[in-house]
């Protein structure tokens, strides 16, 4: 019974996570701004590490979680380079 | 056993020399001393296996190098051997003598005392070497040193053109050599002397003989400076005198005559060898001293007449007889000791009058007469006058061209006649030299008052004179032992009876000398008025000019041939080279395939996952996206391409890839943030430039087909290849050999740093190679002249932007750092590794840069990429070679656990070392290159017109210039 409705919410999870990238991914590519390709990006990333830990639940093994933990931790550096060659001119002054 | 040191030591030394001498301050007395030294120890090796020779031995060195290959390197000494290695250490030593007084402290001493010992060496090497391949190899090395001999003064143009061109010639002449004993061992069926040396029937008989024999012939009259080749030798008279002294008399050009005579006896005794070397011969004989005649500069005319030498041992060596060869032995060495002493005179000569022109010079021998009488004793030697050894070897050549004539071709029947007007003009040439230089009336007018040299200067000189008298008076009892035993190592039992005696009584040789001394008198009396007159050029032969020919081929092939290939065959433009690469592929697989065809495969497809296929839908969107925004929206194709780049990791983990996943991922994050720092300094976008025109879509229709087609097709290439069952490759024996064998459980990291070591490391040597690339390109690079100045956001006065993120930057560090450590130590059993920690590393210093800026982090924090990439390497094959120290074969890694007690066991393997070199190699390169690339900006603005006042600080240094 459990494992039934985990693996439901999972799949469920995963096809909601799937929309809201595809949401995103309009984002990236009407724009029309260069600022909401930028947080279109950021936001991609984020459903792509949920997307993982979804994953890793479902397959049952911690071996995909290094991937979610390098987006986690590294995710923003494209995004904050963005946002400051927006802001700056240049990423790196 | 001994004698083995002998030879080895015999080559070693002088090289070993040559290395202290370039370390040792420039003390000219000190250098001579050493080089001294080490030349006597090279001549007492020498001499030490020569002993063993008369003791009826051969002494030899052998040390297996690739023996797989069949290669070893071996020196063997042999009679021949011997004799060259005498003159090359024993001229040596008196080169060395006198080159301590001729040379000015003004000029860098140790270079000159460490190229001349290292010359020794390699000339060493190539009379003792015992295989054909390391022949070859020392002998490009002499042309190498005598490069650098001859270019000695390299403020001096003519020095640097000459040896620039006896480079060439004699270095190409090298490869000729190289490819014709590649050719000789292949007949053979190897490299080595003796082999070589026994199997002369064969080779003769092969087919391929031709080949072989004009290949080596074209080394060795390259070398020897033979007609045609022959140019190059006056033009290396720009070296210091010792230098020409030594080269052109005992070592460099003889060179090419050893190797005539060492392979004499396996390719001489065909028409083809007399077809090719007796013309050559012949015609270099009678040009050089010819040449030599007309020279008023009198290293030039020595020059020419050691051209002239060098053309009649070649002639002799041509004749294909027995005695021929004999004296062509016998009358390099005397060419040896008397133009030896000659140059030395004539460097005398110019080092106490300030001039070598003969025509400025006159009466000497009032002055310096010491140094007259000794250079008049070896011009006579020159000349062939009799009781100097000169007379006896000429004689020699004399009766074997009488001998010789009786054969029916024209050639042979020419060469009494060709050698008698040749000796004729020798004794011109030499009286030239002598009359000119020492007798007449003395001149006042000379850029330094004559004087005798200092004492010992005149020691080699006169050692040689003295050489050059003890064998014309008695030669069986001096060289005689030393030339027998050379000939009876070319001619073995073959060695004819040939008598050294002065006197053979009144015969048709002796009355061709006599000729020829009368004649050459005669003719020096005739061309005294136009030889006085001060003309510059050769009567005659004033179009033969070597050097324009040289040139013009230079000219040709380094410039006009170059650009015309240039032109026909390469573009500037990028876009036509990505397009010649991308339709060479689409051809490529096209032909590959068209036989086959291209249908996919049976196995069954496994059902749509939703989310996979949104995945994909996400990045195939994405991917036309940023291809159709690229031209004009970069920063907009950019963000499409990150987008893109993590559907791709995603697409990694679904597949069960983590670790290629993570490399994926920190690979976008670095390039995202590389293509951001690269894109500040793109020229602005020109949008209207001809976008509309007919010309412009239709460029642009034909290459969106390429594009599509390539991209399709790969596509399609990799629907089938994932649709068939991939064939039993040696994925299997990784998985169940990574544990046992490589002691971890990440199979993939276990084949990169060791199943795959060896490759892994060539990658990280590239990766290195590209950074310093980088590197080295943008400390020069100049932007364009619209982007150097300050971004237009910056042009305000905004300040404290992107403050919360710059802290939140900062806090990161360490946890970045933790992280890529851990990922680094865990690599070995479970994702992670080297090339993920490196570059998780790298982005946490970028990350620095980008919230701090340049100088904040350069004031803060001192990374030195360099550094890290050399150590990295070193790491790397220092953990391979470890494990050849250990006898097992490099990059062979070991593994074993540690017991820490109550913390457990920690499984510890060599190859985490390695990956660790790896890691720093990866962290290096790739910060050296964003480094370089952040360094752009402050340079930028130093340069920039208007100067903003609050970035007017001290400048930081370059990344690397630590």
């Amino acid at each position: 019974m459990t494992m039934t409705v985990l693996s439901w919410s999972l799949l469920l999870a995963q096809l909601m996570l799937g929309a809201a990238m595809l949401c995103t991914t309009w984002r990236v590519l009407r724009g029309p701004r260069a600022q909401d390709r930028v947080i279109g990006l950021d936001a991609l990333y984020v459903c792509g590490m949920l997307l993982l830990l979804t994953f890793g639940i479902r397959s049952g093994t911690s071996v995909y979680f290094e991937a979610a933990l390098v987006i986690a931790l590294l995710g923003f550096v494209s995004t904050a380079a963005l946002a400051k060659f927006l802001m700056r001119g240049e990423v790196i002054e | 056993m001994h004698d083995a040191i002998y030879l080895l030591a015999a080559v070693l030394l002088p090289y070993l020399g040559a290395v202290v001498a370039a370390l040792l301050p420039a003390n000219a007395r000190l250098l001579a001393w050493l080089a001294g030294c080490v030349a006597l120890a090279t001549l007492a090796m020498v001499g030490l296996g020569f002993a063993a020779i008369e003791a009826g031995g051969l002494p030899r060195f052998d040390l297996a190098w690739a023996p797989e290959l069949g290669l070893s390197f071996s020196l063997r000494m042999d009679g021949f051997a011997g004799l060259f290695a005498f003159m090359v250490s024993g001229i040596g030593v008196l080169i060395v003598l006198y080159a301590r007084y001729y040379m000015s402290p003004e000029d860098p001493i140790p270079r000159f005392f460490a190229f001349l010992l290292a010359f020794m060496g390699s000339m060493m090497g190539v009379v003792l070497s015992g295989n054909l391949i390391q022949l070859v190899f020392f002998w490009e090395l002499t042309s190498l040193f005598s490069f650098l001999l001859i270019g000695y003064w390299q403020n001096v143009a003519a020095a640097r053109n000459g040896a620039r061109m006896a480079l060439t010639v004699t270095a190409g002449g090298g490869l000729a050599l190289f490819a014709g004993v590649l050719i000789l061992g292949h007949i053979v069926g190897s490299y080595e002397l003796d082999a070589v040396l026994a199997s002369g029937e064969a080779i003769r008989a092969h087919p391929l003989y031709l080949p072989a024999l004009v290949l080596i012939l074209l080394g060795a009259m390259t070398k020897s400076a033979q007609f045609p080749f022959h140019f190059w030798l006056p033009h290396a008279m720009a070296a210091p005198t010792p230098v020409s002294a030594y080269l052109h008399s005992a070592t460099l050009v003889k060179a090419g005559i050893f190797l005539m005579a060492r392979l004499w006896p396996v390719l001489a005794g065909t028409d083809a060898w007399f077809n090719i070397l007796c013309p050559v011969g012949l015609i270099t004989l009678l040009l050089g001293a010819y040449v030599a005649i007309f020279q008023h500069d009198m290293k030039a005319l020595l020059a020419y007449s050691t051209i002239s030498h060098l053309g009649l041992i070649t002639l002799l060596l041509s004749l294909n007889s027995d005695l021929a060869m004999v004296a062509a032995v016998f009358h390099t060495v005397n060419h040896a000791t008397f133009k030896a002493s000659l140059f030395m005179a004539a460097g005398i000569i110019d080092h106490e009058t300030g001039t070598r022109d003969i025509r400025r010079l006159s009466g000497l021998n009032e002055s310096m007469p010491f140094t007259a009488r000794l250079a008049l004793v070896a011009a006579a030697a020159m000349a062939g006058v009799p009781l100097l050894n000169g007379f006896i070897s000429k004689e020699m050549f004399f009766s074997e061209a009488l001998t010789v004539a009786t054969a029916t071709s024209v050639l042979h029947g020419i060469l009494p006649v060709a050698a008698t007007l040749a000796s004729i003009l020798a004794v011109t040439y030499s009286l030239r030299f002598i009359h000119g230089a020492f007798f007449g009336p003395p001149v006042d007018d000379l850029p330094k008052q004559p004087h005798e040299p200092p004492q010992f200067m005149r020691v080699p000189v006169e050692v040689l004179v003295f050489l050059c008298i003890v064998v014309g008076i008695l030669p069986s009892a001096t060289i005689g032992p030393l030339l027998d035993k050379a000939v009876r190592a070319l001619l073995g039992d073959a060695t004819p009876s040939y008598s050294l005696a002065v006197w053979h009584g009144f015969n048709l040789p002796l009355a061709m000398s006599l000729v020829a001394l009368a004649g050459g008198i005669a003719l020096y009396r005739l061309l005294y008025r136009h030889l006085n007159a001060g003309l510059e050029g050769t009567p005659l032969l004033g179009f033969l000019d070597g050097r324009r020919a040289f040139e013009q081929v230079m000219v040709f092939i380094s410039w006009r041939f170059a650009r015309a290939l240039v032109r026909l065959m390469a573009t500037d433009r990028l876009q036509i080279q990505l397009m010649l690469m991308v339709c060479t592929a689409l051809l490529a697989a096209t032909l590959a395939l068209l036989p086959h065809g291209l249908a996919a495969g049976d196995v069954a497809l496994t059902a749509v996952d939703p989310v996979v296929a949104i995945i994909w839908a996400v990045g195939g969107a994405c991917a036309i996206a940023a291809a159709y925004q690229a031209k004009y929206h970069r920063l907009a194709a950019l963000v499409l391409l990150g987008s893109t780049g993590l559907a791709t990791c995603l697409t990694f983990i679904w597949f069960s890839a983590p670790d290629l996943a993570l490399t994926q991922l920190l690979v976008e994050i670095v390039t995202t943030v590389l293509l951001l720092l690269g894109l500040r300094w793109m020229p602005r976008r020109i949008e209207t430039a001809g976008s509309g025109a007919p010309l412009a879509r239709l460029r642009r229709l034909r290459d969106f087909v390429i594009a599509a087609v390539s991209g399709l097709g790969l596509a399609a290439i990799s629907y089938a290849m994932m649709t068939r069952v991939s064939p039993d490759g040696i994925s299997r024996e990784f998985l169940t050999r990574a544990y046992k064998e490589g002691g971890g459980t990440n199979v993939v990291n276990v084949i990169l740093v060791d199943f795959r070591g060896f490759d892994t490391m060539g990658e990280i040597t590239v990766l290195g190679v590209v950074a310093l690339t980088v590197f080295a390109l943008l400390r020069r690079f100049r932007p364009a002249p619209e982007s150097v100045g300050v971004p237009d956001q910056q042009q305000g006065d905004a300040r404290d932007w992107l403050l919360v993120p710059s802290v939140t930057m900062r806090l990161l560090f360490p946890v970045i750092i933790a992280v890529s450590i851990y990922l680094l130590l865990r690599g070995h059993d479970q994702p992670g590794g080297g090339f993920i920690a490196g570059l998780m590393l790298a982005v946490g210093i970028l990350v620095q840069y980008m919230a701090g800026g340049t100088r904040w982090v350069e004031d803060h924090l001192r990374v030195l990429p360099l550094r890290w990439m050399g150590f990295g390497l070193l790491l790397a094959v220092g953990t391979g070679v470890a494990a050849t120290v250990f006898g097992r074969p490099f990059l062979t890694s070991y593994f074993a656990y540690a017991d820490l007690g109550p913390l457990g066991k920690l499984p510890l393997a060599s190859a985490v070392i390695f990956d660790l070199g790896v890691f720093a190699l990866v962290f290096g390169a790739t910060v050296l290159i964003l480094i370089v690339l952040a360094h752009q900006s402050v340079r930028s603005q130093r340069a920039a017109p208007p100067p903003p006042p609050v970035e007017a600080l001290r400048e930081p240094a370059i990344a690397g210039e630590d």
